[in-house]
């Protein structure tokens, strides 16, 4: 990973609301607000992967190790992902 | 162990609504080929963006076209609309299917003559037509269809002047209850501005009143309003038989006609509201045959000057995806390789657009922009989509009206257009603009020439 992104998620430690509930195929649901939302694949991982703590880091690392695809959309990617989390309020306030 | 298939990872807020009794409509279907040749094939050849004609489907709609007409009227006749898609390829396809040419200027005209149309078979229309383009129409024994009475004085003078004769009709404008009325074309028919302009062609010894003409709007969405319209030219025809004697010998019912694409802020999808050709042909046929006019003596002939619904849905864009953002309200945009430079009608269609690649079940709403540097350049403002990513392949459809002639070369050149011939063959029909394309019709003063010091 470049040292500039790198040090920008370090940053940026991200922790997903540790009570939203996420069913096998993807269906999203905030017992806070009462909003669901509907995720893929790899949204479902990166959702488990904040789960258990990991850094943005590690994060783009074992999606590396589990999809086909190259760093740099990957980082685009991740960013809009983890975008969206927040701007649905899905991450951890007090976490950030 | 092999690696996973990538798709970028997607959320989507959950809204649960009021039920919507039609449905959604599916539009991630792929279209990976078009008449059989592989989309991909195509942009990798041609370049993207990249328009893309039909020639199967121009012969197939324009055919459908006249037998919604010929089987109602016995005498029909189509002249293709040039300033709807005046590429040479496309309206030799038309001519050779029979249509005559319809211009509204003597580029037109000229590029009418050019593809092999007889001067004879050649309608004038339109307010600009200047001392030379109509001598050059009357030498041609064309149609004049007068627009205004300056153009009857005009024509009077160059008639005398060259010792000829011409073979004129007029253009009526009308209320025929759609709004707004096109007025500005031809002569009001109920202010009595009509009557007026047929009592000073009817007194010029040189002109022979053949014809009347209408175009009533664009996009009608009422065939209805083709009815009165009939009834109207039937009536100002069949005073002038009982005032003048003469009989006029067609009626043009111009065009209007709408395709199949979605009007801006409609409802329903276009194909789902507007009338077939055969409601059109219905209102316009019975109405003329069950007039006195046409059952006092010989029928005239139909003109019709259909340009949109039959070329519309014979033409493609192709084009990719440049980048994806968020816009500052979370919203996504997506950056396409094309935008209203090319789709100018992208300002009131709400144009229908596929992936060109297989996709999995997840679409997401966006902004579609183009790609010029200017705030306008808004594809679609809303549509939902499946996850594209930088350099996936779309198709817009129904192009194939007005985006060949109104494109505007701005910012960005104009790309190649080709047609897939009936036995599925390629060819180029215009080429792609170039830097040079552009210069070469600047000059630049001499003392703004590159290596000649300071500008003065």
């Amino acid at each position: 990973m470049p040292e500039v992104l790198s040090a920008l998620f370090a940053m940026n430690p991200m922790k997903i609301s540790q009570n939203i509930a996420i069913s096998e195929n993807g269906f999203l649901f905030n017992p806070a607000t009462g909003d669901s939302f509907s995720t893929n694949a790899c949204g479902k991982e990166i959702i488990r992967l904040l789960q258990e703590g990991q850094s943005q880091a590690q994060i783009l690392e074992a999606l590396q190790r589990e999809f086909e695809v190259d760093q740099a959309s990957l980082e685009k990617d991740l960013a809009d992902f983890l975008y969206m989390l927040g701007n649905y309020r899905l991450l951890d306030a007090n976490a950030q | 162990m092999p690696l996973k298939t990538y798709e970028r990872p997607y959320l989507r807020k959950l809204n649960a609504g009021l039920g919507n009794k039609f449905g959604t409509r599916n539009s991630q279907v792929p279209v990976t080929e078009i008449d059989g040749v592989p989309v991909a094939k195509l942009m990798e050849e041609y370049g993207s963006p990249c328009f893309v004609l039909s020639e199967q489907t121009i012969r197939q709609t324009y055919r459908n076209a006249v037998r919604a007409f010929s089987t109602r009227y016995p005498k029909v006749q189509m002249a293709w609309s040039y300033k709807t898609n005046y590429l040479n390829a496309v309206c030799r396809i038309f001519h050779d299917e029979g249509s005559w040419a319809e211009v509204v200027s003597i580029f037109e005209y000229r590029k009418a003559l050019a593809n092999g149309v007889p001067g004879t078979q050649i309608l004038f229309n339109g307010p600009d037509k200047s001392e030379d383009d109509l001598r050059t129409a009357v030498q041609h024994g064309s149609l004049i269809h007068i627009d205004h009475l300056d153009e009857v004085y005009l024509l009077s003078e160059i008639l005398a002047s060259e010792g000829l004769k011409a073979r004129v009709a007029l253009r009526i404008n009308m209320d025929t209850g759609v709004y707004p009325l096109w007025d500005r074309f031809g002569f009001n028919y109920e202010n009595g501005s009509a009557w007026t302009a047929v009592t000073k062609v009817m007194a010029q010894p040189r002109m022979e009143l053949v014809g009347l003409h209408c175009h009533i709007g664009t996009y009608m969405l009422s065939a209805q309003a083709y009815a009165v319209a009939s009834h109207k030219l039937c009536d100002l025809a069949d005073e002038i038989r009982k005032q003048y004697q003469r009989r006029i010998e067609y009626l043009d019912l111009g065009g209007g006609f709408a395709s199949g694409n979605t009007l801006k802020g409609s409802y329903l999808q276009g194909s789902d509201v507007i009338p077939t050709m055969d409601d059109y042909a219905e209102a316009i046929t019975s109405t003329i045959l069950q007039h006195p006019f046409a059952m006092s003596g010989e029928i005239p002939t139909l003109y019709l000057e259909s340009g949109r619904a039959l070329i519309d849905d014979a033409g493609y864009l192709l084009g990719s995806v440049l980048a994806l953002k968020r816009l500052g309200d979370g919203r996504r945009a997506t950056i396409m390789d094309f935008g209203v430079n090319l789709l100018f009608t992208s300002f009131w269609y709400e144009h229908r657009i596929s992936p060109a690649q297989e996709y999995s079940s997840h679409h997401e709403d966006m902004v579609l922009y183009g790609p010029l540097c200017m705030n306008i350049d808004v594809v679609r403002e809303n549509v939902s989509l499946p996850l594209l990513k930088r350099g996936d392949r779309v198709v817009v459809h129904r192009v194939g009206a007005y985006n060949m002639t109104q494109w505007m070369q701005f910012i960005q050149m104009r790309p190649n257009v080709v047609l897939i011939d009936r036995q599925g063959q390629v060819h180029l029909i215009r080429r792609r603009e170039t830097v040079d394309t552009l210069n070469e019709m600047e000059l630049t003063p001499l003392h703004l020439e590159l290596g000649q010091g300071k500008p003065a």
